[in-house]
């Protein structure tokens, strides 16, 4: 573990590494995406034009939950402009299942059919889908749609899903009940809440989310004759999980289905599951065989895209007299909305809060039942953090609150219970890879003193102003192998990553990794990678993703996988590319391949003696001169390899601080400062990495204060446009002050770990604590979120006058 | 289906980026649709179609403005500057390239919104100071950056204009 | 979210305006800035047959101050030119309108959107609906019988609602008489958004007391409103100061009733006319 700040105040020269010939990886190098989307030549999926296409849109529900007596369309087809429109009947689409492999006790798998049939179970579901000129006239056909209902009782909450006798959203799931896992159940933890001297307890729920990528979903699909394939352009994270989807719904061997992403505005896990509309537009394509798009508008994504984080915990700790934890009892319930999503299901937000919740604290108790819930809202996608932002916020809830109790101070309760001992096997039986929990909490406390702020909090109190300082101390879990994977029990099992490193005759490389970038600069971090490990500029290296054609499989980018398994691969793949023209130089030589190693530019021997000889020139023989190759190497110059984690992972940590000061005449919670200690190992590009920190936090914010969707009693959505879902501006956000520390990682092969996800993950609960600090004179505390101006202005309202 | 009015289109010319294009398009075409679809100018985005998000900030006689609050019938007469115009024989724009130095961009969605607005901002309040600069800032959304990359480029920018004159 | 067809008129002149209004009856609407009607439409929450662009009026964009004291604000007058509009243009004792104008919007919204199009719209939260309320200002209406003039206690009439007949034009807001010591605050949980409630304070401030003054509100009602309750407290004068402040701020909470509504129900709402006229007081005294 190292204080990286200084080595990365020097590293932040832009564009280059920091010395001539010195490493690109941890230096902040100036992204290679930047140029085309500066000046508007990025070419995003509203971008592509094609000669006669068309544009779709969606008949979508108006009622929650209900059974769909007729859907007349015979009007849609007299507005101008529209060419066609089919219901799930003319198009006889295969239905989206995603499974577990858990018993039926456990888990029950619905079906999502593309297009709604005889049931509607929420409000924005597509009925049918209709095609036109131009995307006015898709609207105008929309208008004439006539949907027949039989409504049904709709079920618009966790709690009511789980009442007895509630309605069922999916018949074959028993009380509303997708998932129901109680795990771990330490012998003897009944008892040890009973013995224990302190037991808190936490209540909280968090608000329904939506990731909210700048760029809505879309689509672009057109049939290829030539190809005899199906070319279908669509901005998701997982373009190989769209191609499987695709093929099986519309009857396809997968080679006849291309998967093509363009440049992608953001997803942050609303873009990772596979939806309904690219398949539907994907078969409109193919009946009419025309280019058909689809571009959903913001109210669509507001109230029918795929949704996120709304959960319920019931959370007890035991403590000892000395703040040590000694038990922790969970049950989350989540609400996942009325379908599994595809590949992860409905499980992927209860199985994350239920294994991973005891997070950095050496917990030796522990007892969790994680359910996932249907209901009649739009349904849900694992969003960056996924269930982390809500069971660290309980975690940090359960020790602020036992820290009151115990009259201990907060940062000392939680200095006495984080792992210091690495590798640490949990009480959840995960095994977790060495970190700087402790210092990062020591760092993150310092940082707040030096700056003043514990002073300031003094000060304020004695003028009557509400000053609070919180804090939130995580790790967060990354580069998710296939073996961590499969221990969920998903029948699709991600985590390996597959790259392929090409040179061709003028030394320059083409470098193909299964990973999705859609914001993370990968086009400059894996280049880095790359560069480093073959000695070339980084100019001469270009990278591909997201086309399955042209890159053999990948399982896109989520979970902060990215860097840390596909990464790997793209090492790997460059490092057996160094081989080969190793062996290729070493034989011109009549030398033994170890004799020679890869310098800047080229090869020389290791002795030191003669000319370093060119990669053109080693490409020349590979592919101009295949003669001269020795007998066992093959001509061209290219190298596959694989990665995967064959363990729990890595684990990425970080410490925030944040200070706030409350309003009470308004109940405005203003962020006076937000202070973050991270740790992701290695940082390939630190100015990338801090980066995804303040993007994080931002999306974390957003969360803690001022996002979130509401539906009615019926399952009408409240927050159908940017009026009434408040995602916050520059003015709502603040500055981060950001620092690193460095423990490397010991399995992957560049040092790194995953950095997507972490800013978001600690910034609920660290907001949280900091408000229920300045809350204190009150006597209220919160544990819900998003937490509401008018939530604080009625503590105060209630309890103290406030100066005028 | 409710009674709507003919779809009847009309020639209207638009001035984007110096030059001049005649169109023939239905009045209920927005700017940025016609920019977009029409002239293939994609630089400019649409994030929300209701003003909010201002990934579709132009500017209309230097003023920035919001593409999707106009009709392109409504911008004829004016001068309209895209992203587009920034860079110039292939060289990014002194704030092109604070943006790019700062890592005020992630996805890049937004950036053209974000540039323009900044663009126009800045020509009429070349002494901004870094506060105001939020404020300004605060009219669009960005889902990736956490905006202080954003704003301490436009701020770097402006004070390297400020050297400069 | 794209609009339902119209017909798209240009008008050439104001009165040409009115008469293209008459001529194709209520399903037609004005369009000026349309920073708030173009968002409708993209919802086909609006869906005129025939819209009258009123955009390429010029000679409705002004700001005039006359002898009587009086501004007079030409309709087509965008926010942005009222943001940066010199004293000098303004005239003496309106600094109040160009300090409002940081919480119309934001800038992009406010170089295109029109004080004539804000007021015409009538939404009870929007700045300039209460700055017209809280200064008594006309609104001159031009149709097809010629001018009429409006005052603001009249011309507000609901949600969305104003006196305006369907074939007339609000051609120009006179704000009539300065309001040296005068101030609008508002609360929204985002920068930019309309106001949960906004207020605007205007004080008859002599030798550090108070004479009287006027106190309007947004947010609490279907269109802005006076609290004759907060101005009863303020013409009893006093001592500019946190007491009388605190009294008139209390008096506008409490006479309130404000409705229920998605950002804060009723309690909450009191809460923030307490708190914003209380500082919209203090902000009027420091100008």
């Amino acid at each position: 573990m190292n204080d990286t700040t200084a080595a990365h105040q020097r590293a932040t020269g832009h564009g280059r590494p920091t010395t001539p010939g010195g490493a690109w990886i941890g230096a902040s190098v100036g992204r290679r995406e930047d140029p085309r989307l500066l000046t508007g030549r990025g070419r995003f999926t509203d971008d592509i034009q094609l000669p006669g296409m068309l544009h779709a849109q969606f008949v979508r529900a108006t009622v929650a939950h209900a059974t769909v007596t007729g859907i007349d369309l015979s009007a849609v087809l007299d507005v101008p402009g529209v060419v066609a429109a089919f219901t799930a009947e003319d198009l006889e689409l295969g239905d989206i299942t995603a499974r577990l492999g858990r018993p039926a006790s456990e888990f029950v798998a619905t079906a999502m059919p593309v297009l709604a049939r005889d049931r509607v179970r929420f409000v924005g579901e597509p009925l049918a889908v209709v095609v036109a000129r131009d995307a006015y006239a898709a609207e105008d056909g929309l208008e004439a749609a006539k949907v027949s209902y039989e409504p049904r009782p709709p079920v618009v909450s966790a709690a009511r899903a789980l009442a007895p006798g509630a309605p069922l959203v999916h018949d074959e799931a028993p009380l509303n009940t997708l998932l129901d896992v109680s795990m771990f159940a330490t012998e003897g933890i009944d008892a040890v809440f009973d013995g224990a001297p302190h037991v808190v307890r936490v209540r909280a729920s968090t608000g329904r989310q939506n990731a909210l990528p700048l760029e809505t979903r879309g689509a672009v699909a057109s049939w290829d004759a030539r190809e005899d394939q199906l070319l279908l352009q669509t901005c998701t994270q997982v373009p190989h999980q769209v191609r499987t989807v695709a093929a099986r719904c519309l009857r396809l061997d997968e080679r006849a289905v291309r998967v093509v992403v363009p440049d992608m505005g953001g997803g942050f896990g609303l873009k990772c599951v596979v939806g309904r509309e690219e398949i539907a537009v994907a078969a409109a394509a193919l009946r009419l065989d025309r280019p058909v798009k689809w571009i959903e508008d913001r109210k669509d994504a507001l109230t029918a895209s795929f949704l996120a984080r709304e959960q319920h915990y019931d959370a007890r700790a035991a403590f000892d007299a000395d703040g040590r934890i000694l038990a922790l009892d969970a049950d989350v319930v989540c609400d996942m909305g009325a379908y599994s999503c595809y590949p992860f299901t409905a499980g992927i937000e209860p199985l994350m809060a239920s294994a991973e919740m005891p997070g950095v604290y050496k917990v030796p108790a522990y007892r969790v039942r994680g359910r996932a819930v249907t209901t009649n809202k739009a349904p849900t996608a694992p969003y960056r953090g996924v269930s982390r932002p809500q069971y660290v916020m309980v975690m940090e809830r359960l020790f602020e609150r036992a820290a009151r109790e115990l009259g201990m101070d907060p940062v000392e309760i939680r200095r006495r219970n984080v792992i210091t001992d690495f590798p640490y096997t949990g009480v959840n039986r995960i095994t977790y890879d060495p970190g700087s929990y402790r210092e990062s909490l020591d760092l993150c406390e310092r940082l707040v003193r030096e700056e003043g702020w514990y002073a300031a909090r003094e000060e304020a109190a004695a003028e009557g102003r509400h000053l609070g300082i919180g804090y939130a101390c995580f790790s967060e879990r990354t580069g998710y192998g296939s073996a961590a994977f499969a221990q969920r029990k998903m029948e699709v099992v991600p985590g390996f990553d597959i790259s392929e490193v090409r040179m061709d005759t003028s030394g320059a490389v083409v470098v193909t990794t299964g990973t999705m970038s859609h914001g993370q600069s990968h086009e400059t971090t894996m280049a880095q990678i790359v560069a480093d490990e073959l000695g070339l500029d980084i100019a001469k290296v270009r990278i591909h993703q997201g086309d399955t054609d042209r890159v053999t499989y990948g399982w896109g980018t989520f979970a902060s996988r990215s860097i840390a398994v596909g990464g790997s691969a793209v090492r790997l793949a460059a490092a057996k590319l160094g081989e080969k023209l190793c062996r290729i130089a070493a034989a011109r030589w009549e030398l033994s391949p170890d004799a020679v190693e890869l310098v800047t530019g080229g090869i020389r021997r290791r002795d030191g003696t003669g000319e370093v000889v060119g990669f053109p020139e080693l490409a020349d023989i590979a592919y101009l001169k295949a003669h001269l190759l020795p007998k066992d190497v093959e001509p061209g110059l290219s190298a596959t390899a694989t990665f995967d984690v064959f363990n729990d992972g890595t684990f990425s940590n970080a410490t925030h601080g944040v200070v706030v000061e409350l309003h009470p005449g308004t109940g405005q919670v203003e962020i006076l400062a937000y202070l973050c200690v991270e740790d992701c190992g290695v940082a390939i590009n630190p100015q990338v990495v801090e980066g995804q920190c303040r993007g994080g936090i931002a999306q974390g914010i957003a969360g803690a204060l001022f996002e979130q969707v509401t539906y009615d009693d019926q399952g009408e959505p409240s927050a159908t446009s940017f009026m009434d879902y408040k995602v916050p501006t520059a003015h709502e956000i603040p500055d981060v002050l950001i620092r690193h520390l460095q423990t490397p990682c010991a399995f992957t092969e560049t040092g790194a770990k995953g950095a997507g996800e972490g800013g978001t993950i600690g910034a609920p609960a660290a907001v949280l604590n900091a408000v229920n600090d300045a809350l204190r004179p009150t006597g209220t505390e919160l544990d819900t979120t998003p937490i509401t101006p008018e939530t604080v202005q009625r503590a105060f309202g209630r309890t103290v006058e406030h100066p005028s | 289906m409710t009674d709507t009015a003919p779809r009847e289109r009309q020639l209207i010319t638009l001035d984007v980026n110096g030059e001049r294009h005649e169109l023939l398009i239905e009045p209920r075409r927005t700017l940025v649709d016609a920019l977009r679809h029409d002239l293939l100018l994609t630089g400019t985005h649409v994030g929300c179609e209701h003003g909010i998000c201002g990934a579709c900030t132009v500017l209309v006689d230097g003023a920035p403005a919001r593409a999707c609050l106009m009709f392109a019938a409504q911008a004829e007469g004016a001068r309209i500057r895209t992203v587009e115009s920034l860079a110039e024989d292939g060289e990014l724009s002194d704030l092109q390239r604070a943006f790019t130095e700062h890592h005020g961009l992630q996805c890049g969605f937004c950036t053209p919104g974000f540039l323009m607005l900044a663009e126009g901002f800045l020509a009429e309040r070349p002494a901004a100071t870094k506060e105001e600069i939020r404020e300004v800032v605060a009219s669009n959304l960005c889902r990736c950056t956490g905006y202080q990359t954003i704003v301490e480029a436009i701020d770097d920018c402006a004070a390297r204009r400020r050297k400069e004159t | 979210m794209k609009p339902a067809p119209f017909v798209y008129h240009r008008a050439r002149d104001a009165v040409g305006a009115t008469r293209l209004l008459a001529e194709l009856g209520d399903e037609s609407k004005v369009i000026a800035g349309g920073q708030s009607l173009v968002a409708m439409m993209n919802f086909r929450l609006a869906r005129p047959r025939h819209l009258v662009d009123v955009g390429g009026l010029r000679e409705l964009d002004y700001l005039r101050t006359g002898p009587d004291g009086a501004l007079r604000v030409g309709a087509l007058t965008t926010h942005h030119t009222v943001e940066t509009a010199s004293d000098e243009r303004l005239g003496s004792g309106f600094a109040v309108l160009r300090a409002a104008m940081e919480w119309v919007g934001h800038l992009p919204i406010r170089t295109r959107g029109t004080v004539g199009g804000s007021i015409a719209h009538a939404d009870a939260t929007a700045e300039w609906c209460l700055l017209a309320v809280a200064l008594d200002a006309e609104m001159v209406a031009l149709g097809p019988g010629g001018e009429r003039r409006i005052p603001a206690a009249d011309f507000f009439q609901g949600y969305y609602t104003s006196a305006l007949d369907p074939d007339e034009l609000l051609v120009e807001v006179v704000f009539p008489r300065p309001a040296r010591y005068a101030a609008l605050t508002e609360f929204a949980e985002r920068r930019g958004d309309f106001a949960t409630v906004s207020t605007v304070v205007a004080l008859d401030l002599r030798d550090g007391a108070v004479h009287g003054g006027r106190v309007a509100l947004g947010g609490v009602a279907p269109l802005p409103v006076r609290s004759p309750e907060a101005e009863a407290v303020l013409a009893r004068g006093g001592p500019a100061g946190p007491e009388l402040f605190t009294a008139c701020a209390g008096a506008a909470a409490a006479a309130a009733g404000p409705p229920d509504g998605v950002s804060g129900d009723g309690d909450y709402r009191a809460a923030l006319i307490r708190e914003l006229v209380r500082r919209a007081c203090e902000e009027a005294v420091s100008r």
